[in-house]
């Protein structure tokens, strides 16, 4: 249902995005020259027949051929997968390395200096741009400092039909600022949602209970105090995922990244229809199966859900 | 301290030092696109016929000055008006070795002008070659054609014998998706050899040290890597991960320049900017009254409103050169003396709306791209305020070129922003053919608005078969002078095209844009 719908809205924008055939043309090119290539995009059809060829397609598995790419889409996507997901990764593994430590501390210890000056900063990291971040991390880093390179994915090795870039050098060195940049708003975003559901759960009888029963502090917080308090986060942190996939747009834009963000953009100024309908396909299937993935993860933190299901 | 300092500074030394002798002619350069194809005959793409100028050799091409000289042919001579006949450079090999005779020029054209082939409108007057013998080849033409040999500057010459080994006899199309074994490898004449291409992240081409040509340049290897980004090309610059960017962003020339050990070298580009009109009964933006701009003192009162040189100074940064005729000086037809723009003037143009019955103006339509011109929404912006203040309503929209150029190609705009470039042929006709002449067959493709001139539609007719070149310029500055006098556009200024790059590369900046690396030299 929900990818039918996605799918016909997809469609039904693409006629206001623009016509591909003055683009794909030469500057000189005749009236008659137009015509021709527009028929063979099959760009002559009425819409609702585009789209009922579309999803006919679809459904036997064929994305279609990229316009600009003269390519699969099915195949560019493929391709362009392991860079976006390595990336997400990494920014994820980052976000909850950082964001759910920082969070604790901060719950523990609000009143702290060092409490205080994370939620300083974690306001400034909510509400910076990811482009701001990005350039300004290149500036400092790739042009000043020369540490890091500003753009590209380094050196890939191939497992298969994976590309990883987390095997060589030069590969690692270009994953650091991309991923940074693109881990920032969810490392806040996860240390302060932590932060105020510890908070909360601190403050409950169970753990007041519990203290006062003198059991040791490290288990009262991280056993029974943090577990319960995670609820939450994985909920946010499996959005935070088809998140990032989705809209990695803007880091990939920013550090050449050839991820899918940057296809879709490229895809977007070609009015690559193809491309961006897939893009869109896949989008809404991945929100879709997070949301899956999600619920049946809440059975495995809270065993108060299993029972109910049994 | 002060040893660990100088340790430091050696080894920084050292460590540049063995980094520049490494990468010494290798020349890492970047752009905003990418190819879209290896197949020379798939596309009709600019950069991309650029990129494989490096790869393979076209019949003719253009020089350091951009006039047309030998390549692959050595000298030609036009045996009937429909049959043109070329004699071929001998001793020249193919990257993979195989000699270069005129089964691969026949094979190549064949190619071309298969009605598959996306390309092949780029030869649209020539419907055959044969083989003379081994070293001659004619071409045979629908009738006088004057542009062959421009047309042929753009047509790279493939192995016959590469194509049939590897079953790519028959063109791949980017268009419908077609592609062969010579979409992703290539096997040209050409002063590179492609070593790798892999789309969207790097192309790799070496030195060809068998080319027939004497090399003008000192590199051994081209990386590409294209940058969408601006800034993140300008970073990757700066940064030394990049030897050049081309084109390098007009809003951060100044600040490469002071960089220290970089260099912007800029060049007036080909294409000209201005503003075509509707020439409807009515305008769009006030149906149901007559169309100001069919009378000429409105055209003329709408071009004297337009401050040139505030827009030359503020918008384009003093970086552009405001012009009153449709073409650059290198293309054939410029002629000076029709390059003068109407003098920006406000009381006469007031004066001229009065007398042509607009004392209180009226209200026009502007449409303009915002991503496809150096600041082109700046300067309708601009433009718009000049026009309000001689009386005229400006009804201003601005979209992006996925959604503007087909707008503009349906006649939905009453006044609208068009670059030309004259490209590929590089000559006036180009102007006259497409924008000048009214729509019937293959003329008037970027005249959408019913502009009828019966001069210029004569002119378009025979300047398309005049070989006399001496009278077909004399009828292009004709058709310029006439587009003038009759204020049929309002032209705008001629774009910069502008490169950055390390201060230790040499390479010439080209008006239409092209980058020939074959004249880079890296120090």
């Amino acid at each position: 249902m929900v990818m039918a719908a996605v799918t016909a809205i997809a469609f039904a924008m693409f006629r206001y995005v623009g016509d591909p055939v003055l683009i794909m043309s030469r500057e000189d090119a005749t009236p008659a020259e137009r015509e021709e290539l527009r028929a063979a995009l099959g760009l002559e059809a009425p819409v609702f027949v585009q789209y009922a060829k579309f999803v006919g397609r679809v459904a036997m598995g064929d994305l279609g051929i990229s316009y600009r790419n003269q390519r699969p889409v099915a195949k560019l996507l493929a391709e362009r997968l392991p860079a976006t997901l390595e990336l997400v990764a990494v920014a994820m593994a980052i976000a909850l390395g950082l964001g759910i430590p920082l969070g604790v501390l901060s719950a523990l210890h609000p009143k702290a200096w060092y409490a205080q000056a994370i939620q300083a900063v974690s306001l400034l990291g909510i509400s910076m741009p990811t482009f701001v971040t990005g350039i300004g991390l290149i500036m400092v880093f790739a042009v000043g400092l020369r540490w890091l390179p500003s753009f590209g994915r380094g050196d890939t090795v191939a497992l298969g039909w994976w590309t990883t870039g987390l095997l060589t050098q030069s590969g690692l060195r270009s994953l650091v600022l991309p991923a940074v940049t693109l881990a920032l708003f969810s490392i806040t975003l996860i240390m302060r949602l932590v932060r105020a559901e510890m908070r909360d759960v601190l403050g409950s009888d169970y753990i007041r209970f519990a203290r006062a029963r003198g059991l040791p502090r490290p288990y009262i917080h991280f056993k029974l105090a943090l577990r319960n308090a995670l609820m939450p986060v994985i909920t946010v942190t499996g959005l935070q995922v088809g998140t990032l996939i989705a809209f990695a747009i803007v880091t990939e834009t920013v550090f050449q990244w050839p991820g899918m963000g940057l296809l879709f953009i490229q895809a977007v100024s070609f009015v690559d229809i193809p491309v961006m309908s897939a893009y869109l396909l896949f989008v809404g299937f991945l929100f879709v199966a997070i949301n899956m993935t999600v619920d049946m993860l809440y059975a495995i933190v809270d065993p108060r859900l299993r029972g109910r299901a049994r | 301290m002060t040893i660990f300092k100088t340790l430091l500074a050696i080894g920084v030394a050292a460590g540049v030092s063995a980094a520049s002798c490494a990468q010494a002619q290798t020349l890492r350069w970047s752009s905003q696109g990418d190819i879209a194809t290896m197949d020379p005959y798939a596309h009709t793409e600019s950069f991309t016929s650029n990129m494989h100028h490096h790869i393979y050799d076209p019949l003719v091409r253009r020089d350091r000055n951009m006039q047309i000289e030998p390549a692959l042919a050595t000298s030609w001579q036009v045996v009937a008006p429909d049959r043109w006949r070329f004699s071929l450079r001998r001793d020249v090999k193919f990257h993979d070795g195989s000699p270069f005779t005129a089964d691969d020029v026949v094979a190549s054209v064949t190619r071309l002008l298969d009605p598959t082939a996306r390309a092949r409108g780029n030869l649209a007057n020539v419907t055959a070659a044969e083989k003379v013998d081994d070293f001659t080849v004619d071409f045979v033409l629908r009738g006088p054609y004057p542009l062959l040999l421009n047309d042929l500057s753009g047509i790279f010459i493939m192995s016959r014998s590469w194509m049939m080994r590897n079953d790519a006899l028959k063109p791949g199309n980017i268009t419908t998706g077609t592609t062969t074994f010579a979409s992703t490898n290539a096997n040209g004449t050409g002063p590179f050899k492609l070593e790798s291409y892999q789309p969207d992240s790097r192309t790799v081409m070496v030195v060809n040290d068998a080319w027939w040509d004497k090399p003008q340049h000192n590199l051994k290897r081209i990386e590409f890597r294209p940058i969408r980004s601006d800034a993140t090309r300008v970073a990757a610059l700066l940064s030394g991960e990049l030897d050049m960017i081309a084109p390098a962003p007009l809003q951060d020339l100044a600040r490469i320049g002071q960089a220290a050990g970089f260099k912007v070298v800029e060049e007036p580009s080909l294409r000209l900017i201005f503003l075509g009109m509707n020439w409807r009964p009515e305008l769009i933006a006030e149906p149901g009254k007559k169309n100001p701009l069919l009378d000429l003192r409105v055209r003329q009162a709408l071009w004297h409103a337009v401050d040139l040189d505030t827009i030359q100074r503020r918008i384009m940064r003093g970086k552009s050169r405001t012009v009153g005729a449709l073409v650059a000086p290198p293309v054939p037809g410029y002629s000076a003396d029709i390059d003068k723009p109407l003098a920006f003037d406000p009381d006469r143009a007031k004066a001229l709306l009065t007398a042509a019955g607009y004392p209180n103006g009226f209200k026009v339509g502007l449409a303009c791209p915002n991503d496809r011109y150096i600041a082109d929404e700046q300067t309708c912006v601009a433009i718009a305020a000049m026009w309000t203040r001689i009386g005229v309503q400006v009804d201003l929209k601005i979209e992006s070129r996925t959604t503007y150029f087909p707008k503009v190609d349906r006649g939905e705009a009453d006044m609208y922003m068009l670059g030309w470039a004259t490209l590929p042929p590089m000559d006036t006709y180009s102007v006259l053919s497409a924008i000048f002449a009214s729509r019937r067959g293959t003329f008037g493709g970027n005249n959408p608005n019913g502009m009828v001139v019966p001069r210029l539609d004569a002119l378009a007719d025979a300047a398309g078969t005049e070989l006399d070149e001496t009278k077909r310029r004399a009828m292009l500055t004709e058709s310029l002078k006439i587009a003038r006098d009759e204020a049929l556009f309002i032209p705008i200024h001629q774009q910069p095209v502008a490169w950055a790059m390390r201060n230790a590369l040499e390479v010439p900046v080209f008006a239409d844009e092209y980058v020939r690396l074959w004249f880079a030299n890296l120090k």
